[in-house]
């Protein structure tokens, strides 16, 4: 393991048998987990090559029992690391050796649906899709759906600013909740937004999302239902170049079409996913576009005899559009089953996540072949090809010695291309751990810095979810000093009137 | 007062760490068509971001357009009108409603304010558009957030929170949003002769069906107008305003494309309460509730001049005719009410925007210290300590 976490403080560890009693006068018996083989079931997150047993397991199922925990916390100066369901592909939950890991489990229920105004209050541990089954009945649904949400929370999902398949058209996470509670480090609760939109003051909520647990522990949430569009199409476009592909991608969008869904698929996702089960794609192309187009029946009709042309012109071999739900839902059975697919022939394959400027795509393809080539390893791609979200899944074998140094070296140098060509590190799986180290390939110490004071206005002591993010802790008095520099008026070419 | 124009981001770096040295302050702004939002600002200097403007980057296919702070958003809209594109969340221009002109304003000052229009309830807002920028802190530092891509989690989103920070943690000198293709075509559907509660159940009802309504507001003047924008192709409008007519009966208009754009530049901009009250108040609350918030306050003795509902009853604009009256309005309110014209005597007296619980406002002072510790930028313009 190359990643170096705190060092645990010794002092705290000498005190873990009081604060296990501690914790047990705030909880019932059994939402303290302190022996070994039960804390080991929450010792690493969907990012499964980091594992580390945490100090202790708390389990509340309230906010004024959270509200305890944190001042507690505080009181025996113990770092806390907040898990939803644990599965964060970036270790974002990676327990501390000594911090109380703060599990949110209990947070499962569905507190109100308010179908008048389109929004329901819900505990942070409910699960995604959960949300979406509960007003299914009435026509609604939420619209943020990473591939994990059968099983992910809602709560993990504001942490790490959750996307999906359909981000382009209906946003991310930060664009479909309205509310927030929050539990501060120093124990306040803290309530922003509420069912109505755009509050004034500062947008803490925004700010809140996609925080990785850094900033406060989520108490509740208040999401936005959207009703369901009342069709959904799906086109399966095969085209004989990479470039063909990216090129129809642009053309789409060029046209004024914004797709619910926009996924792309290279050869080898194409051909691993067919072997894995097939579902007739065209093994033989070079890339593979799936377009889900929604929306009022005839729109989608008119919407998807524009693509089919605009996918024509562009080169495309092979172009369906699906006739029925089930045709539909057969188009995407391939890329569903793109990660076991992958996993099958890996056997172990390893996840990426960057953003690129879609025009950028043919190019960092080529060159992710030819690092491919110097690392010795196999990559799969399937790609949110709308928003230019790419998941190279690298594929290496965890049993043969240095392999996963390996395979983390190559997702290294890929994320580095992204970054070189315009984009970023991560496009909604979140930093966590896993692209701490990255974090300087984009950002500036001075960009870092402030981002870091940010943290400091809400946990100065660094006690929450510490060593995730950032590259290196600065202590919060360091960040705070100022460098003055010049004197009065320093500026004597600055035009003035 | 003096003004400092800074060219460039050196410029704007070396005006900030020069205030800061100094211990002076800067009111910041582009055009100066928002100088009447917020508390007054008593700042020594001007920062004017006039000269830090012009289009960088411009990408149809990929949605992005990357501009400096003092870009004009006329030269904006103008650039993504050949291209058949916008911005979606419908920027409002405040100028007319503050006693200005129409027509002014920067992508700084739109993204600054968050100035969402009607669409913002199916596209977002400001905050929701913006995608990356480049700032200068009150501490006199440069540094970045976001990017230009459309899917970004790398590190913390400072973007939301510089869209609506009215420029009191940073100076933004350029920024990239995320643009939008324009609809083929628009119509709205006008329900006439409702009273408010009734438009707002309609609105309520109507956003609770797949007819993807892009706009819903009700204008009470004149017996009750309630429109219902609809955007998309022209096959696609024609059904879903057959289903609206089928699912509400009775009577109802269409106005097509000029007389729909015009519908909804006027809600965007407030324009039926303009020169009406002396006092204009912006209050977001949950929509169903539109209606009966301003009967509540009807009923305390509110003295209201003029009304509007948009956002489906989530955003009413109250004109109000003199007085004191921010207590009366916020007391019991579940939502947040914010002053957007008044009197510099009464901007001066009560708080212009919502109060916060007191955890919530010290956390925003904790915030605003961590960019901006000595309040350089735009002091006091969002409250006290900030």
């Amino acid at each position: 393991m190359s990643l170096t976490m705190p060092a645990p403080e010794a002092a705290i560890l000498e005190n873990r048998g009081r604060l296990v009693r501690r914790l047990r006068a705030i909880l019932p018996e059994e939402s303290v987990i302190a022996e070994e083989t039960a804390m080991r079931a929450y010792e690493c997150d969907a990012l499964t090559m980091y594992r580390q047993l945490p100090l202790v397991v708390a389990l509340p199922e309230t906010a004024p029992q959270v509200q305890e925990v944190m001042a507690l916390a505080a009181e025996m100066n113990v770092k806390v690391v907040p898990r939803g369901a644990g599965t964060s592909l970036s270790g974002g939950s990676l327990p501390l050796g000594d911090g109380i890991l703060l599990a949110m489990g209990k947070f499962n229920r569905i507190l109100e649906i308010d179908y008048g105004n389109r929004c329901a209050r819900v505990q942070p541990g409910v699960a995604n899709l959960a949300i979406s089954d509960a007003v299914a009945g009435r026509g609604f649904y939420y619209a943020p759906d990473p591939s994990s949400q059968i099983a992910c929370s809602i709560g993990g999902n504001v942490g790490e600013n959750s996307g999906g398949v359909h981000c382009l058209k209906y946003g991310l996470t930060t664009n479909n909740i309205l509310g927030l509670e929050i539990v501060l480090m120093g124990g306040e609760i803290v309530r922003l937004g509420g069912k109505h939109l755009d509050s004034g003051g500062y947008d803490l909520m925004g700010l809140m999302t996609g925080s990785e647990g850094l900033l406060g522990v989520i108490t509740e949430v208040t999401v936005r239902l959207l009703r369901k569009p009342e069709a959904a199409r799906g086109l399966l476009l095969a085209f004989p170049t990479v470039e063909a592909g990216a090129a129809c991608v642009a053309d789409i969008i060029a046209a004024g079409i914004v797709p619910g869904g926009l996924e792309m698929m290279d050869g080898p996702a194409i051909r691993a996913a067919e072997d894995f089960q097939p579902c007739g794609y065209p093994t033989d192309a070079a890339s593979l576009l799936i377009c889900e187009l929604d929306g009022e029946p005839s729109e989608v009709d008119h919407m998807a005899a524009r693509v089919s042309d605009i996918a024509r012109a562009a080169g495309a071999t092979t172009v369906r559009a699906s006739q029925s739900e089930d045709e539909r839902l057969g188009f995407w059975a391939g890329r569903k089953n793109a990660f076991p697919a992958v996993g099958a022939i890996g056997p172990d394959y390893l996840c990426m996540d960057g953003t690129i400027p879609r025009g950028r795509l043919a190019e960092v393809l080529a060159g992710m072949s030819e690092l491919a080539e110097q690392h010795g390893l196999r990559v799969a791609n399937v790609f949110h090809a709308g928003d230019g979200n790419l998941h190279p899944l690298i594929l290496y074998d965890a049993n043969r010695p240095g392999d996963i140094e390996k395979a983390e070296t190559f997702g290294a140098d890929i994320l580095k291309l992204c970054v070189a060509v315009g984009g970023v590190l991560t496009g909604e799986h979140g930093v966590g751990v896993e692209k701490r180290d990255l974090m300087g390939e984009m950002f500036t110490e001075a960009d870092l810095d402030q981002q870091q004071r940010v943290k400091c206005a809400f946990d100065p002591e660094h006690r929450l979810n510490p060593g995730k993010v950032f590259p290196t802790l600065r202590r919060c008095a360091e960040l705070g000093r100022m460098h003055v520099r010049g004197g009065a008026l320093p500026f004597p070419d600055l035009p003035r009137f | 007062m003096e003004v400092l124009a800074p060219r460039d981001e050196a410029d704007l770096e070396e005006a900030i760490a020069a205030a800061v040295a100094e211990g002076s302050t800067l009111a910041v702004e582009g055009e100066g068509s928002k100088r009447g939002l917020g508390h007054a600002v008593a700042a020594r200097r001007r920062l004017s971001m006039a000269a830090m403007r012009g289009v960088s980057l411009y990408e149809p296919a990929e949605l992005v357009l990357t501009a400096g702070a003092g870009t004009p958003l006329r030269e904006i809209q103008g650039l993504l009108d050949q291209q058949g594109q916008q911005l979606a969340f419908e920027p409002a221009d405040y100028g007319r409603i503050l006693g200005g002109l129409a027509g002014r304003g920067t992508i700084g000052g739109a993204i600054a304010v968050n100035a969402s229009g009607p669409r913002r309830i199916k596209a977002g807002a400001a905050r929701d558009h913006l995608l990356g920028f480049r700032a200068v802190s009150g501490r006199g530092e440069p540094f970045k957030s976001g990017g230009r891509v459309m899917k970004n989690v790398t590190g913390y989103d400072l973007s939301k929170l510089m869209a609506g920070s009215h420029g009191t943690l940073g100076v933004m000198s350029e920024m990239t949003v995320k643009v939008l293709p324009k609809p083929e075509t628009e119509e709205t559907v006008v329900f006439a002769g409702l009273g408010d509660a009734a438009a707002v159940a309609l609105m309520t009802a109507a956003s609770g069906l797949p007819a993807e309504v892009s706009g819903f507001a009700h204008l009470p003047d004149g017996g009750g107008r309630t429109g219902l924008r609809l955007e998309g192709p022209a096959v696609s409008v024609a059904s879903r305003r057959a289903a609206l007519l089928r699912h509400f009966g009775g009577e109802a208009g269409v106005l097509a494309e000029a007389a729909s754009r015009a519908f909804w530049e006027a809600v965007r901009d407030v324009q039926p309460l303009a020169g009406r009250g002396e006092q204009l108040w912006r209050l977001s609350v949950a929509p169903a509730d539109g209606a009966a918030t301003v009967a509540r306050l009807t009923e305390r003795g509110l003295p209201i001049a003029g009304r509007l509902y948009d956002w489906a009853g989530g955003l009413v604009w109250l004109a109000i005719e003199t007085g004191r009256h921010g207590h009366a309005i916020r007391e019991g309110l579940a939502g947040h009410a914010t002053c957007i014209r008044a009197p510099e005597e009464v901007r001066a007296a009560e708080p212009v925007f919502h109060p916060q619980p007191p955890a919530l406002a010290a956390l925003s002072r904790r915030v605003k210290q961590s960019f901006d510790p000595k309040r350089v930028l735009n002091p006091g313009r969002m409250g006290e300590g900030l």
